[in-house]
């Protein structure tokens, strides 16, 4: 098992490198240019100079391993200088947003906590709905419930969220003004009424994003626990004299979960890439909202190592997923 | 494509009333959903295609006294802020909307079936073709194609014209990055058929490599393809939908579901019922695409067939 995560971990290096390669050149080689939004009164001569300072004169391959450099070497070392206060990381170039001039990774320290709220709440919210009502749902093949089940999750994941937020947003906060439709970034909680404010702005965001997970995993649960309640030790399991309980919610249950498990971290990477729309909706200030100002302000750090995390997740828990899976499953092995 | 496949198998078979795609119909027919939806859609599609015709308002005419008014005879849903008839717009957005999904499905579906087909037949292709598809499905999609459609818009609009630039633009950038599904699905059908004694017939009678796949592969492989190319309309219409939706699809004066939806936010706390008809138009074709395609997966597997 240990071989094997290393073998993988190994093998996603050269993964993230062609894929750091490929987002490099896309927006190196796209048409553009950053000093486009400079005034026109700006002399040619000081142009070229603002160019070569901003390090748009060297070869492409060069900007490349620098770029490699500044995103796997100096930035690691400037987040272990400020947790720790050592000394290590003085004089290294960071990698500089063309937007704010300030180091990219403090920017994405300050947004990443509203993200990981609204999204890690939206999937934990997600599943726990997700599975029982996949479970009655299988147990229950074609009654009424699984009817209504299988109807309700084809709505959840075909009603795209950036509709779903909208009318949410017209029901709830335009015709009954239950909860803002504006995401406050700058609340702190400190006592029990802005804890309320805090969960009230919440509610939104995370109801439309958990009901597109739970609309999937829904699913996946109801698939795989069908393929089990009708195995050989199920009926052994009810011969046995257990009771029903038993045979479902533990025997079925845990042999159900196992692929499960793994259909749930594989979704964790496209759950932020799906928070971007309903970060948009809502005016949630996080990862995604970041990307998109990005993108507007022709900010290409910013954008590149925005693009290159979302990557990294990816491969990290794709990894996840089939380690998950070895550890679970004990007639897969690896070696 | 698919009429001629159909047909083909109905003229040999001895009982032509019972052929191939003769159960596949008979076991969709039995799928509610389905047909349900196969209707919706058909309405859908016609009314985007014809509905212009019979509803000869101009979806682009300004009419600046008739700003923002709810339903009328004059204008069954209402107008927008400029004065322009919501319900010409709506079909206006949806011919593009609908254009983009099924070529983006077309552009997809070719490449994905092409590398599929050539990583399952070529053992010397597998390998490689294969871990592109592994990075492709490593990268980060929608962060990629808001990239893509912010830097390349330009470009292919002065080339192109607006119009017709953002369309090649949005179903090329959708076509890229949504064809790995198709080819690893592709690929696992293609490896079980080629072993099979047929192709190894055909091969043996010195059938050439480009005619066996044409001949024999595609035709036996052609159901997951469809059940993918039925998904892929869809997850094609709610990515362009979402571009727009984010105001890096389209032009603004060129209407799509995703572009309308994106002007009525603006105007949600006033005239919340204008962010209703984009909205119900994209949720409701694309599910009852995925409907279709759920019946067709059912219909196609011969498991779950003549049950």
């Amino acid at each position: 098992m240990l071989t094997y995560i290393i073998r993988r971990l190994l093998l996603a290096i050269p993964t993230l490198l062609f894929i750091s390669l490929a987002i490099f050149l896309l927006l190196d080689l796209a048409p553009g240019d950053p000093l486009s939004q400079m005034p026109l009164t700006i002399p040619p001569e000081v142009k070229e100079k603002i160019r070569i300072a901003l390090g748009l004169g060297e070869p492409m391959w060069v900007r490349y391993l620098l770029w490699l450099r500044q995103f796997f070497i100096n930035e690691p070392l400037h987040i272990i200088a400020n947790m720790t206060g050592w000394d290590i990381a003085s004089g290294a170039q960071r990698v500089i947003s063309w937007q704010t001039r300030s180091p990219v990774a403090d920017i994405i320290a300050q947004r990443l906590p509203q993200t990981l709220w609204v999204v890690g709440m939206s999937y934990l919210v997600g599943v726990l709905i997700a599975l029982p009502i996949g479970i009655v749902s299988a147990y229950r093949q074609y009654s009424l419930f699984d009817q209504v089940g299988t109807f309700v999750s084809m709505v959840g994941f075909s009603v795209p969220t950036f509709f779903t937020g909208v009318l949410m947003i017209v029901v709830f906060s335009v015709q009954l003004g239950w909860f803002p439709s504006i995401y406050d970034t700058t609340l702190r909680v400190h006592d029990w009424g802005s804890f309320m404010q805090q969960v009230r702005q919440m509610v939104m965001p995370v109801a439309v994003l958990s009901l597109y997970n739970a609309a999937q995993i829904s699913r996946f649960m109801r698939a795989s626990m069908l393929d089990n309640l009708n195995q050989d030790y199920v009926r052994t399991a009810r011969a046995k004299g257990l009771t029903e309980n038993v045979v479902v919610l533990v025997h079925v249950l845990r042999n159900s979960l196992i692929p499960v498990v793994t259909v749930i971290a594989l979704g964790v990477p496209t759950i932020f890439g799906g928070a971007i729309i309903t970060e948009q909706v809502f005016k949630v200030n996080g990862l995604g909202q970041l990307l998109i100002t990005a993108i507007y302000a022709n900010d290409l750090p910013m954008v590149q190592t925005l693009a290159f995390i979302f990557a990294i997740l990816i491969v990290l828990f794709n990894l996840v997923a089939d380690v998950v899976y070895g550890v679970l499953d004990p007639r897969i092995r690896y070696d | 494509m698919t009429d001629a496949t159909a047909d083909r198998p109905a003229a040999a078979a001895p009982r032509p009333a019972r052929s191939q795609w003769w159960d596949v119909w008979r076991q969709f027919k039995t799928h509610r959903g389905a047909l349900v939806g196969a209707a919706i859609f058909l309405v859908i599609v016609a009314g985007v295609v014809v509905g212009p015709w019979l509803w000869t308002y101009s979806p682009g005419f300004i009419d600046i006294r008739a700003r923002n008014q709810g339903p009328s005879l004059m204008h069954p849903l209402g107008t927008d802020q400029l004065g322009r008839d919501m319900l010409a717009r709506t079909m206006a957005g949806g011919k593009v909307s609908v254009a983009v999904g099924v070529t983006a499905m077309l552009l997809s579906i070719s490449l994905g079936t092409a590398i599929g087909v050539l990583a399952g037949y070529f053992r010397r292709l597998d390998n490689p073709l294969m871990r592109v598809t592994d990075l492709f499905l490593a990268l980060p999609l929608l962060p990629l194609l808001l990239v893509m459609v912010t830097l390349f818009r330009e470009s292919l609009s002065g080339r192109f014209g607006p119009e017709a630039g953002t369309f090649i633009l949005i179903v090329g950038a959708i076509g890229a990055t949504s064809w790995m599904q198709a080819a690893r699905i592709v690929r696992s059908a293609v490896l079980a058929v080629k072993e099979q004694e047929f192709v190894l017939a055909a091969h043996s009678i010195g059938t050439r490599r480009r005619r066996i796949i044409f001949r024999h592969i595609l035709p036996n492989v052609l159901s997951p393809i469809m059940v993918s190319a039925t998904l892929g309309i869809a997850s094609a219409i709610i990515t362009e939908s979402a571009l727009s939706f984010l105001g890096l699809g389209f032009p603004p004066d060129f209407p799509t579901w995703g572009r309308l939806l994106y002007d009525a936010v603006d105007y949600l706390q006033q005239y919340p019922e204008r962010v209703l008809w984009p909205g119900l138009a994209i949720s409701l074709t694309v599910l009852s695409v995925n409907y279709v395609g759920d019946g067709l997966r059912d219909a196609m597997d011969p498991r779950i067939r003549g049950r």
